[in-house]
């Protein structure tokens, strides 16, 4: 079943064309990779994907309706729904705790419930961390709660901005699996990322460059054995 | 979750959250000092001006014509004259506890070593029982508080004393303690008397004294008359034309006015025969001074309203920018604009509100010290004024917020988020 679908997407700033007529259906349960260079219109992608802009130009099919045309207003409370994010410099407000981070979407979705935000963190493996503050956890940790503050609300899309970006080896594997297990409950993920490694981990990966989608590769062969070698490094 | 951040933000912030605390302080104190010294100030400066004398003069209605018409004054312009029992009445007025002080005056002449001179017989000091049982003190000495007296005031039964004023004085070259000769009745000079005015060349006595020497027992010329009165306004000088021309509602409202119109109006029905008159130099200054006081003062909360406004919203806009990467968080993860909104001037009332009640007991205070200083007396506090620096308060903090609600309600999660 299709969750996502762009259709013949452009993005115009002034006289640059970040997206260039792209195309792309990602299905319930993917697990897509986006790379390419500095500049190729990743970010600008997953913007529109993740409800903070809208195309210059085409349509974005998101479980079943047309973003591309919705007021700020709907475009927060499609977002709010159906969309957890994950950013590369976390984004965690610095004087709430690890689990007062996660209630903060709770807050704004429905309600906030402290044993669910509990909950979330200890699936990340932070229940022990919940009432410190992000600068008393490390940089893994805090990518951690970033995540269960991104699954909190049971997004239909996952996306990540370099969800990687800002970590060391270990914890990018830590961060890693914790996408694999999303990933075998069903959770689809979108992730923009610079590391071939975790590219490579993904079922798909395209590649964009100058806003166009260059290559579209199905990993499905590779997918388990990929996330096998991602695990022991 | 809204409290707990907000709580937090505030401890976070508290230094900013401070400087936004302090400025409505400033303002608030300011605008609480002024607000309760304009309300205060109106029997302040009446009590100030007070000192120059009587502010309504009441006298028969023929001699008032006499005056209006030839401005003729003083004995033998008619034979006209008011009764001194009617004096005390003043007090049995609706205003008549504006009614501070007031002196019964009985002008006359008499003969001095063959020549006419001047008399007045008064209330030196008197000190009276209302029918109400209310004792009160009164008398000239309380009208003429400039009077620069060498020797001593007249008491109230000193009937074989007077003062003279300091020309007639120094014409006749009379001493204190001299004996002096009028209608063949001798009196000794108690004090000599400098008015700066028409007194001067007159000899003050008391009333009794006055009466017995130009044979008018009971009679009087005049009633000088302090009073703590509203300054005019458009309604109080259509009533001073004439009041019958006042509508039902106009009148009841004029009438319950201290206006000095009102004042003379009900003195009028009081006193038999009589017409009382403000004194126009008194008036006008007790209602000139009190509405550019009161326009000062007014203009003084304006303006620090105003720059309290402009310091608040600086340092809301600084806030709110330096928080624009956690404020753009909140609406990536589903906050709407008027929720931000809501959060941020949430935090600012509540800063605002703890400002504006320190704000408040400190501007009690530098009322009372603008009273002591300027007045030698406390500024009443008036309630009000808790409910007009709460209004302006809240509209100082929401104008001083409007920059920073445009730019937060213009903040894109996108620019802050991914540094575009």
């Amino acid at each position: 079943m299709k969750i996502l679908e762009l259709k013949n997407v452009s993005k115009i700033y002034g006289n640059l064309k970040a997206l260039a007529d792209i195309n792309l259906s990602v299905n319930a349960g993917d697990w897509l990779s986006i790379m390419g260079p500095s500049g190729s219109g990743k970010t600008t992608m997953i913007n529109i994907i993740g409800c903070m802009d809208t195309p210059s130009t085409g349509s974005v099919i998101l479980d079943g309706t047309d973003i591309s045309r919705e007021n700020s207003v709907n475009l927060t409370r499609i977002r709010r729904d159906k969309i957890g994010l994950i950013f590369q410099q976390f984004h965690l407000i610095s004087y709430l705790t690890a689990v007062e981070n996660v209630m903060v979407a709770q807050y704004y979705h429905s309600m906030p419930d402290e044993e669910e935000a509990m909950e979330a963190l200890a699936k990340v493996g932070l229940a022990d961390r919940a009432r410190h503050l992000p600068a008393q956890l490390s940089g893994g940790e805090q990518q951690r709660v970033c995540i269960a503050r991104a699954l909190i609300n049971s997004p239909q899309i996952l996306l990540g901005d370099e969800p990687t970006g800002n970590l060391d080896e270990e914890n990018e594997s830590i961060v890693v699996d914790i996408f694999r297990r999303l990933h075998d409950e069903g959770v689809t993920i979108i992730i923009v990322t610079h590391d071939p490694e975790v590219g490579d981990v993904a079922q798909r990966k395209i590649i964009l460059e100058h806003g166009r989608v260059v290559d579209d590769i199905d990993q499905s062969a590779t997918f388990g054995e990929a996330l096998k070698l991602k695990g022991k490094s | 979750m809204f409290w707990r951040m907000i709580i937090k933000t505030l401890i976070r912030q508290k230094s900013k959250m401070l400087m936004i605390a302090f400025t409505v302080v400033l303002g608030v104190s300011l605008s609480t000092a002024m607000m309760n010294v304009m309300l205060g100030v109106g029997d302040k400066v009446n009590r100030e001006l007070k000192v120059y004398g009587a502010n309504i003069t009441v006298r028969h209605k023929d001699a008032a014509l006499m005056s209006d018409l030839y401005g003729l004054e003083g004995q033998g312009v008619n034979d006209k004259f008011l009764y001194e029992d009617d004096v005390l009445k003043l007090k049995s007025i609706f205003w008549g506890f504006n009614i501070l002080d007031f002196s019964p005056m009985l002008e006359g002449k008499a003969l001095m070593n063959g020549v006419d001179v001047g008399i007045i017989g008064t209330w030196p000091e008197k000190h009276v029982v209302l029918p109400t049982g209310e004792e009160l003190n009164t008398g000239l000495k309380a009208l003429r508080t400039w009077w620069e007296v060498s020797g001593e005031w007249l008491g109230e039964s000193d009937d074989k004393s007077v003062m003279i004023g300091h020309i007639l004085a120094s014409q006749n070259k009379i001493n204190v303690g001299s004996k002096i000769t009028l209608n063949s009745e001798t009196f000794t000079v108690k004090g000599i008397f400098n008015d700066g005015g028409n007194f001067d060349n007159k000899i003050l006595m008391t009333l009794p004294t006055a009466q017995k020497l130009l044979n008018l027992p009971g009679k009087i010329s005049s009633i000088e008359v302090s009073a703590l009165t509203t300054p005019d306004n458009d309604l109080a000088r259509k009533a001073a034309q004439d009041p019958r021309s006042l509508s039902p509602d106009e009148y009841e409202t004029w009438y319950c006015t201290a206006y000095v119109s009102a004042i003379c109006h009900q003195i009028q029905e009081v006193i038999r025969d009589g017409v009382a008159k403000p004194v126009r130099q008194v008036a006008e200054s007790e209602g000139t001074i009190l509405n550019k006081t009161t326009l000062l003062m007014v203009l003084i909360t304006i303006l620090s309203s105003i720059g309290s406004a402009l310091a608040i919203s600086n340092l809301i806009t600084a806030s709110v920018i330096e928080r624009s990467q956690e404020l753009g968080l909140l609406k990536a993860l589903g906050a709407y604009n008027w929720q931000i909104v809501l959060l941020v001037l949430a935090e600012v009332m509540i800063t605002g509100l703890a400002g504006g009640i320190i704000g408040y007991f400190m501007g009690i205070g530098f009322a009372q010290i603008i009273g002591q200083t300027v007045f030698g007396s406390y500024i009443e506090i008036a309630r009000m004024v808790i409910l007009i620096v709460a209004v302006i308060l809240f509209f100082v903090t929401l104008i001083g917020s409007i920059p920073a609600i445009r730019y937060l309600t213009a903040l894109r999660p996108t620019e802050v988020l991914h540094g575009k």
